[in-house]
């Protein structure tokens, strides 16, 4: 979230699209139902299902599933042609006023530069003066602005063409509009709650970059009520981000491709330099960031001689691409020998669960740490247990995979800090200790790491480097304590011994160590400040300064320097979150140099531009989001029906990966999250269990009617990857929709069963394809094609 | 002081946290349940579930409408079960607006079903005996919450002095008005002489959208069973004896010389 879940009460308008929080996050919830009651803001859901967060909104709109972009771009049309943006903002705090390269444009699905398959992204850059900064015309007139090249985009997105794609009514959608751009207004903040319905597309990352352009139109980032905001799924997924994954190291910083050889040569990659002369382009401290991570890891190894011990950390190969997708087609077609699965159940959670089921079985070893015996520790066995629904599995006797499962503590049996989707840090205890031979995941890493390095240093080996340099100081070396991880995440001034107070004291020179930058600053030398509990709110805005700490710096409300004008005036003097007192920005920790006047630098430091992006050069399938269809579509695209999905989309040719057609699976299916579980792990537990035993197929009333199903006939649903069978629920809820004059139906499948746990029920994984988003990787689980037939 | 629960239905978000609030507070067993169409954890209350969300999906003015509100002991001022039940110190109105079942005392005959006019209570199978929501009273005695209102994430429960509660509810209702609901009110059936439970509802003329009777009564077999009845066996039972009282003092004692019958003997007021 750029703000917090305390801050939705702040809003005068809440667009909840792509998420369903009333279902998957009812605690949260309440800041959306504060804002209902005592602000009298207008709740507005979008979602191709009628869910609980609709029937407590002022308007639903409904739409097909991956048609978001549309109804988004249809919005950004709406609020240039009707005048519902906020121009003082756009003009001072995007990068409207910049001007793109000669060449650019979008013709026929594609944007300039489609050759052979891929994007040359040269007519995608800013056109740059001799001094390297950005050309802009601040009046928003050039014709190669963005401003410009941005309403002649989505000129397209009339109201009729929305309604056409969307399958809502053009009514409808301009009812939408209206209530969402009352936040273009300067006393006026909208906010946009979204989760897994955004990010489940094979266009997600576009996605959100069209609701930021709304947010940015009507002034809403950095603003009280305001900002972009995703809601996270776990207790910690927030945090799991932050902590790196294979294209990140901690803090977001790149992972080191093979090309960069050494330090520098990484360091000048990733170390962006500023696009405007006010541009305080804080990535341009990359260096102390990079060096003090090196020294968390490294130790006294570590030095300025050897590149701080940049030689020892893995590379990427250039290029190379280890996502979720990719690594489990690599498993399949055998090139990985073994798999550590901490709190991950791939079986059920990945998309087509055939596929899955046979890439571990390719494996030699599997080692899964869990509270349960989940569908992946059980993969072995799921013609034992479920061969009618798994008849591709082989029997156990033919899968040579050695499967270790080992019993881990649950989050209540662990300490350390959950970070929420307010990004707040906020510290726990454990409750109670493991149980029987139950362990905590750190003393199973450590046992692991400790046992790995003994055999380095008896046997040797291939680079051992990584493994004998990495520095493992902790007081109790087979069981760290979390709090001295912590510390150590943290940072310390290696020549005083003490704990940083935060990111702006780390050094280049090696003086410094952190092992995640956006984290410095949480344990300093005044203690945890994860485990603060004050409850005192001085700005009067809910952001609690002093409950947990938020990364970055304690800040509560990213960018929001944006929130005033360049003179630093506030857009809303009700609800300022900082002000500029003659000295000093006082309120929440500025996102700005803190003592630096209004108007002496741009206002959003983070970015070389200093401006937020309405036009992202970066992203991989354009600039501006298009609308693209699902994978697997029951339509044409209106737009341009020669290139109907995501000309970038990421998809693998292994003999499981099909894909259909509407011919044979004419309806759109959509899989989601019902309040009463938690993903695959409450179906192992009593009261979860017991509010939703059953496994069910949400099949609209229409459609029921045309195929003679009533609430409880079994039917079965199927796509090009494989079949399940369930129940189906009748429902209002799903209506009918009319696209491209075509009557169009969907399928809800919630996803909480398996072969393993109390109760018992179809993986629906097993339907969904092998699509992937080309930024970032994420499964299209949402929107793919089905057919359904009574069987019962 | 008389206490109370408030449903604010505009806030309900349907999570069915208050059901396992209520299921774990109580220590009650847990079931797994068949697939029954609908969200519900199950179609109606049981012995040993006592609080249960109702879903409720229909087309109502030109779009679709999911009304979900919580369901459980509306503790009535006049308590159709409390005048049904035929053994003292079964049913306690406690001092406080409650209606507590004790169970030591029930003899599981099911008259208090009978007489529930919001069709509560549950005979249980293996003990024979009836149980229901009792406001968590082993809550409220020691000064707590009820668990539902406890672990309520959209402070669509409040539990506090009744009174309080009717002016909240009452002004929720005007502001819903405010808003746009012509038809917004305060659910506190007279019928039952008031709930303890109150309901703030949108749709307040028909509260049967929300799984609650209109305009509850209690049945009148248990109003006649304790009502005219009763009224009228104490009228039999005292009017025979004035009747005696008079027949001695206008007739004096009966001589047995004159009547030589002995079955007329048997005659009660003779041995008034």
């Amino acid at each position: 979230m750029t703000n917090g879940w305390t801050d939705v009460s702040n809003a005068d308008v809440v667009l909840v699209m792509g998420g369903n929080p009333a279902e998957n996050h009812p605690v949260g919830f309440r800041f959306v139902m504060e804002a209902k009651r005592l602000r009298k803001a207008k709740i507005v859901c979008v979602d191709p299902r009628f869910t609980r967060t609709a029937a407590v909104s002022d308007l639903y709109v409904p739409i097909r599933s991956g048609t978001d972009i549309a109804f988004l771009g249809g919005l950004i049309h709406y609020a240039l042609t009707e005048n519902k943006y906020q121009r003082k903002y756009v003009e001072q705090h995007t990068n409207a006023s910049f001007l793109i390269a000669e060449g650019f444009g979008f013709s026929e699905g594609h944007f300039s530069g489609w050759k052979d398959g891929k994007y040359d992204k040269t007519t995608w850059q800013y056109e740059l003066d001799g001094q390297g900064y950005a050309k802009v015309d601040p009046k928003l007139e050039h014709p190669r602005c963005v401003f410009q090249l941005m309403k002649a985009h989505y000129s397209r997105y009339t109201p009729d063409v929305v309604a056409n794609i969307c399958g809502c009514t053009a009514e409808e959608f301009l009812k939408a509009a209206a209530m969402i751009t009352i936040a273009a207004s300067e006393d006026k903040s909208g906010t946009v709650l979204y989760a897994l319905g955004w990010t489940h597309h094979s266009f997600a990352v576009q996605l959100i970059h069209a609701a930021a352009m709304v947010q940015l139109l009507m002034g809403n980032i950095g603003m009280p009520g305001g900002g972009v905001n995703a809601q996270r799924g776990h207790a910690n997924i927030q945090g799991s981000t932050d902590m790196g994954s294979w294209n990140n190291l901690p803090g977001y910083l790149k992972i080191p491709r093979a090309n960069q050889s050494t330090l520098a040569e990484y360091l000048k990659a990733n170390t962006p330099k500023a696009l405007r002369p006010n541009s305080l382009n804080y990535w341009g401290n990359t260096p102390k960031f990079m060096t003090s991570l090196l020294k968390a890891y490294y130790g006294p190894d570590a030095t300025a001689a050897n590149g701080y011990g940049y030689d020892w950390i893995p590379k990427v190969a250039e290029g190379a691409d280890h996502s979720w997708g990719t690594f489990f087609d690599e498993m399949h077609a055998g090139k990985m020998e073994g798999l550590i699965s901490f709190g991950m159940n791939p079986v059920a959670n990945g998309p087509n669960t055939p596929k899955m089921i046979r890439a571990l079985s390719k494996l030699k070893w599997l080692i899964v740490a869990e509270n349960f015996e989940t569908e992946t520790a059980a993969f072995w066995r799921a013609k034992e247990l479920a061969d009618k629904e798994y008849p591709q599995s082989m029997k156990a006797e033919e899968i040579q995979t050695e499967v270790f499962l080992l019993p881990a503590a649950c989050f209540a049996e662990k300490d350390g800090a959950f970070v929420n989707s307010s990004r707040w840090l906020q510290w726990k205890e454990a409750a109670v200790d493991p149980p029987g031979e139950a362990r905590r995941d750190q003393d199973i890493i450590a046992d692991l790491f400790l046992a790995i390095r003994e055999l380095y240093e008896k046997e040797g080996g291939k680079s051992p480097e990584p493994v004998l340099k990495m520095q493992w100081n902790y007081a109790k070396p087979h069981a760290p304590a979390l709090r001295d991880v912590a510390r150590e995440v943290n940072g310390v001034d290696l020549e005083t011994g003490k704990q940083l107070n935060g990111f702006g004291e780390l050094k280049d020179d090696g003086s410094t160590s952190c092992g995640n930058w956006v984290y410095s600053g949480s344990w300093t030398e005044l203690g945890n400040q994860m485990a603060r509990r004050g409850q005192v709110d001085p700005t009067g805005l809910g952001l609690y300064p002093e409950w947990a700490w938020s990364w970055p710096a304690n800040r509560r409300i990213l960018y929001n320097r944006a929130s005033s004008d360049d003179a630093g005036k506030p857009w809303d003097e009700t609800r300022a979150p900082i002000r500029w007192n003659g000295k000093r920005w006082a309120g929440d920790t500025p996102d700005y140099k803190v003592d630096a006047k209004p108007d002496s630098m741009a206002s959003f430091i983070m970015l070389p531009e200093g401006v937020a992006r309405l036009f992202a050069p970066d992203l991989v399938e354009g600039p501006f989001p298009e609308h693209y269809e699902p994978a697997e579509s029951p339509v044409d695209n209106a737009l341009h029906p020669n290139v109907n999905a995501n000309p970038m989309l990421k998809t693998y040719k292994s003999d499981m990966d099909a894909f259909g057609t509407a011919k044979d699976f004419p309806f759109v299916a959509i899989t989601f999250r019902l309040t009463e579980h938690f993903h695959y792990w409450t179906k192992h537990t009593n009261s979860s269990s017991e509010l939703q035993s059953n496994f069910f197929v949400e099949v609209p009333e229409e459609l029921a009617t045309e195929k003679g199903i009533v609430s409880g006939t079994k039917v079965r649903v199927s796509s090009a990857r494989g079949d399940l069978e369930g129940p189906a629920l009748v429902t209002k809820r799903l209506r009918t929709l009319k696209v491209s004059g075509r009557k169009v139906y969907q399928i809800g499948l919630p996803i909480h069963w398996g072969f393993v746990g109390k109760v018992h029920g179809p993986l629906i994984n097993k339907l969904t394809p092998s699509a992937y988003d080309p930024n970032c990787g994420t499964p299209e689980y949402k929107g793919f094609l089905v057919n359904l037939e009574k069987i019962g | 002081m008389i206490v109370a629960k408030l449903i604010d239905t505009t806030l309900c978000i349907g999570c069915k946290a208050c059901e396992v609030a209520c299921q774990e507070w109580n220590d009650q067993e847990y079931t797994l349940g068949t697939f029954g169409g609908t969200y519900q954890t199950m179609p109606d209350l049981e012995h040993n579930f006592w609080n249960l969300i109702k879903f409720n999906e229909m087309e109502r003015d030109g779009g679709t409408s999911w009304l979900m509100s919580k369901y459980q002991c509306m503790h009535c001022a006049d308590a159709g079960c409390l005048a049904a039940c035929p053994v003292p110190g079964a049913i306690v109105p406690r001092s406080n607006g409650t209606i507590d079942f004790v169970h030591e005392n029930c003899i599981g005959c099911g008259y208090c079903i009978t007489g529930c006019p919001f069709d509560v209570p549950r005979l249980s199978p293996t003990t024979k005996k009836v149980y229901k929501c009792s406001l968590c009273s082993d809550r409220t005695a020691v000064g707590l919450e009820p668990a539902c209102i406890k672990t309520c994430p959209t402070n669509c429960l409040t539990f506090g002095e009744r009174e309080e509660l009717v002016r909240i509810a009452e002004a929720r209702s005007e502001e819903l008005k405010a808003d746009g609901f012509a038809d917004a009110g305060v659910y506190n059936p007279q019928g039952v002489g008031g709930t303890n439970v109150l309901y703030v509802l949108k749709h307040a003329s028909e509260p049967e959208q929300y799984g609650l009777p209109k305009d509850p009564q209690i049945p009148w077999a248990v109003t006649l069973w304790k009502g005219p009845m009763k009224w009228l066996g104490s009228l039999m039972f005292w009017g025979t004896i004035l009747g005696a009282f008079f027949h001695f003092v206008i007739y004096g004692p009966q001589d047995p010389a004159k009547h030589g019958h002995p079955e007329e003997e048997d005659e009660p007021s003779d041995k008034s």
